[in-house]
């Protein structure tokens, strides 16, 4: 139940997503081996506006992507189609971009 | 090979139904038609099944042999033959008639849904367009020109199983066909038709219809062939927006 439309914007953040992962596993990786703790941690990116737009990306790029992928399996599993199968894709896509926005302005914002 | 085979061969109409055995003559060549033909000819004369041309050429003797998808009159039967035994039934992800004849209409309305009829650019009073055979796009349309529409690929497409909607594999490459056919002028047209709900972004490409295909076309590239050329045409379309 993939539209021209919703192909695209699966593959388009698929290619933002994959830079914005390995970024994400380098900083986890320099987190963990430089034994830095939870204040440093939250001293580096709160207040940063690159961090921010780093994170904010990677949130806004996965709603998109989790959101149409999980709409494929739904209705191949399921069969749930037409409004309702609209308002699962947009509700798994607002709701992930809610709880990441909430995680990233948490870890952010001063 | 001497013996009996032991095969199970789907009985009934619509959704209602069930495998019946019968013992059948074994011989050294044998193809699962023959096997079926046997049974109808031999045992029970209502068995229903449906075939042509039995050389492989009309496409209309695929079912599902051992669970896979076979053209049945070029498929030996110790080719599949699995513990002594046979499971024949009607074709995957059509609807069935009766006993092994699965109903084509499905397969068919959706090669017309995907625009499988052809567009011409000339009307019959201008002169015929030259195609070179050693052109790109010849060659490419080439390759899918020798599918039979047996229908093998749509039942071995697991996408189809799961959204039925879902144009499958035959039907999207003779529209990648047509595509790259050079009397076609709309080629904008075809993308469009196979860019809707069930069209060829549906694909998971897991490749069943390619490895299943009996004529060893290879609808799986075609399919990506689509893709690339949708995704092309809207990024094109956006910059000319932009």
């Amino acid at each position: 139940m993939l539209t021209l439309g919703l192909y695209m914007a699966q593959r388009l953040s698929a290619m933002a997503l994959a830079p914005l992962v390995l970024g994400h596993l380098a900083v986890m990786v320099y987190a963990i081996q430089g034994g830095l703790s939870t204040a440093e941690i939250l001293g580096r990116t709160q207040g940063s506006i690159w961090w921010f737009l780093f994170y904010g990306s990677f949130v806004v790029a996965v709603s998109i992507h989790a959101a149409i992928g999980l709409r494929v399996i739904v209705h191949e599993v399921t069969r749930l189609r037409g409004p309702w199968l609209e308002i699962f894709t947009y509700g798994t896509g607002i709701v992930l971009l809610f709880m990441g926005a909430r995680a990233v302005s948490a870890v952010t914002m001063l | 090979m001497t013996g009996m085979l032991e095969v199970s061969v789907w009985r009934g109409s619509g959704e209602e139904g069930a495998y019946e055995s019968y013992q059948v003559p074994a011989r050294e060549n044998q193809t699962v038609l023959d096997v079926v033909s046997w049974i109808q000819q031999s045992v029970d004369p209502s068995l229903t099944y449906r075939y042509a041309c039995r050389v492989g050429m009309c496409g209309s003797c695929a079912m599902m042999v051992n669970g896979q998808p076979r053209w049945t009159c070029r498929t030996h039967v110790k080719r599949v033959l699995e513990r002594g035994g046979l499971r024949v039934g009607p074709l995957r992800n059509l609807p069935v008639i009766k006993d092994l004849a699965a109903d084509m209409d499905p397969f068919f309305d959706k090669w017309v849904k995907a625009g499988g009829v052809h567009p011409p650019s000339r009307t019959r009073y201008q002169p015929i367009q030259p195609v070179r055979p050693d052109d790109p796009g010849r060659v490419e349309a080439n390759k899918a020109i020798e599918c039979i529409n047996c229908s093998v690929c749509y039942a071995a497409c697991d996408t189809v199983t799961g959204n039925p909607d879902y144009l499958g594999p035959a039907a999207l490459q003779r529209a990648w066909t047509l595509f790259n056919d050079a009397k076609v002028q709309d080629r904008q047209a075809i993308l469009d038709g196979v860019s809707g709900a069930g069209g060829c972004h549906n694909c998971h490409s897991q490749g069943s219809c390619t490895r299943f295909c009996p004529n060893e076309l290879d609808p799986l590239s075609a399919i990506a062939g689509l893709k690339r050329a949708s995704a092309r045409s809207f990024l094109k379309q956006r910059r000319q927006e932009c």
